[in-house]
């Protein structure tokens, strides 16, 4: 359990902050599963086990992060450790672009079957990406609650902005992105885009705890 | 695939009409009206077996009720074809006759495997089915069966090229035929599929892809086969939203051998309704369209979205 320790107020431009980068961890969680079934389909064809892994895994790896990312809440929780879950997701992308056509490959000589082959390769590329960015909704929920009476509300919020986000993920990649770029190069800029919102998160948190604003 | 909207819409259009009249009122249908004598759900779409007085069609869609048809034939002779797509997918046989291993990506009503295996019968033709429901409705409605010549692989086309690439296997004769005029699957109509494809076909085979004719999508794929396999020929007719590819790792034959095996062929497609002779003015190997257009790749395949 915690120590007892004053509950940190936050200055108002984090929380701003808090929900900018739950908007892009939600756009980018939803244009990576849009795009999953693009990049398994020339190894394991566009039938539906192919969209059941997909979700499966996605489902799954959200859900096991959503538990890491409340249980990691409840120490000590900063602005800095939220930036690093952010750059951690943007390094385990980069399997996913620099070997997924090696690691599907390798599994589509093994396995035969539709089915296990595209569930295991969906685990095997996206499981931890998008674990690690399941752990940003709790742990921004943490960030942002002040009062306990207002928790719900700002639950609320932060599903709403972050499922706002994926809406946007959704449509803008497969209206658009997909017809302007490369899905690694959609996939590169997302990974880029995680890191320098980790990398801004980690610079106003430091700065934060360098100077504590508000007297308690 | 989507059949010529000029011809079935005009003529479709006001008997579906009065087949949905009928439909409400509960009344009985008369000889000659449109009716649906089959419907299916399937893990990928809804299949429609319909039937008028001449014919009976397999159509994937009931939204959009003109035009729509996947495959037909007539009832009264089995051989004679519909569609100008099938007519333009046998054109092919100028480019290269006597394929003795063939593979057909997409069955629909077993059209092209009837015509095919009529045509030569010694041959080994091998179908790449996504579909289970699509295999068992062709079995019902329209004679479809699998023999000691003909077999089914139920599953993905793309999956089923890359694994008999990596068995070795050859094919004479590759039918890409699993587009509807709904969706066309990404994997199915990029660089590396057509590499794949391509790797079946050894020295000597010949790929014959119905597909569309009209949007950026034709500029695009055409570059992406140029791409793959150079030149290649393209047939299209105006009576039809189709166009049919040939392309092949050999060089084209020009002109006057075309002429050449169409009057050797000579009437030998007469009973499927197919004139070679007439049909020679529809194949031409021009660049036709614009080669700025983007080559689709597995990184880079928009199909769904330039075919708007």
């Amino acid at each position: 359990m915690p120590a007892k320790s004053p509950t940190p107020v936050a200055p108002r431009h984090h929380n701003t902050l808090v929900l900018c980068l739950a908007f892009i961890s939600g756009f980018i969680i939803m244009a990576i599963e849009l795009l999953g079934g693009r990049i398994l389909a020339p190894y394991f064809g566009s039938s539906i086990y192919v969209w059941g892994s997909i979700i499966t895994v996605f489902m799954l790896s959200l859900s096991l992060g959503y538990l890491a990312g409340g249980h990691l809440s409840l120490h000590q929780p900063r602005l800095s450790r939220y930036g690093t879950f952010y750059i951690a997701a943007a390094v385990l992308l980069l399997p996913l672009i620099f070997f997924g056509n090696e690691i599907m490959e390798a599994l589509f000589l093994r396995m035969q079957d539709p089915r296990y082959g595209s569930l295991l390769v969906s685990m095997l590329l996206f499981f931890l990406p998008t674990a690690v960015m399941g752990m940003i909704a709790p742990y921004s929920v943490r960030l942002l609650v002040v009062e306990h009476e207002r928790s719900g509300q700002i639950a609320g919020l932060l599903y709403f902005i972050s499922t706002l986000g994926s809406a946007f993920g959704t449509l803008a990649t497969s209206f658009y992105l997909v017809l302007w770029f490369e899905v690694n190069q959609i996939l590169l800029t997302m990974a880029v885009a995680l890191l320098l919102a980790g990398a801004l998160a980690l610079v106003v948190g430091r700065k934060a705890a360098i100077t504590p604003a508000l007297p308690s | 695939m989507k059949t010529p909207a000029l011809t079935t819409k005009s003529r479709l259009a006001p008997a579906l009409w009065l087949l949905l009249l009928c439909c409400s009122a509960g009344t009985v249908q008369a000889q000659g009206q449109l009716r649906t004598i089959h419907q299916e759900r399937s893990l990928y779409r809804n299949i429609l077996v319909t039937e008028d007085g001449s014919r009976r069609c397999m159509r994937f869609t009931v939204a959009e009720l003109d035009g729509q048809n996947q495959s037909c034939r007539f009832l009264k002779d089995h051989d004679k074809l519909v569609f100008p797509y099938a007519k333009m997918v046998l054109t092919s046989l100028l480019v290269q006759d006597h394929p003795k291993r063939i593979l057909i990506v997409g069955l629909g009503g077993g059209t092209l495997v009837h015509t095919y295996s009529t045509l030569f019968p010694q041959a080994n033709i091998i179908i790449a089915e996504i579909d289970v429901a699509v295999v068992k409705v062709a079995h019902t409605y329209f004679d479809f069966t699998a023999t000691n010549k003909i077999s089914v692989a139920e599953e993905d086309g793309r999956l089923y090229v890359k694994r008999a690439g990596l068995r070795g296997e050859k094919f004479d004769l590759v039918i890409l035929d699993a587009f509807n005029g709904d969706y066309i699957p990404e994997h199915l109509m990029t660089a590396e599929f057509f590499e794949e494809v391509k790797k079946l076909l050894g020295d000597s085979g010949m790929v014959v892809a119905n597909t569309f004719s009209g949007s950026r999508l034709y500029s695009a794929e055409s570059q992406t086969y140029a791409k793959v396999f150079g030149k290649f020929f393209n047939i299209r007719m105006n009576t039809s939203g189709n166009r049919i590819i040939v392309a092949t790792p050999q060089a084209l034959p020009d002109a006057a051998t075309l002429k050449q095996r169409a009057a050797a062929l000579g009437d030998r497609l007469a009973g499927f309704d197919v004139s070679l002779d007439e049909m020679l003015q529809y194949i031409h190997a021009d660049t036709d369209w614009d080669t700025k257009e983007r080559i689709i790749t597995d990184q880079y395949s928009p199909v769904n979205q330039l075919n708007n």
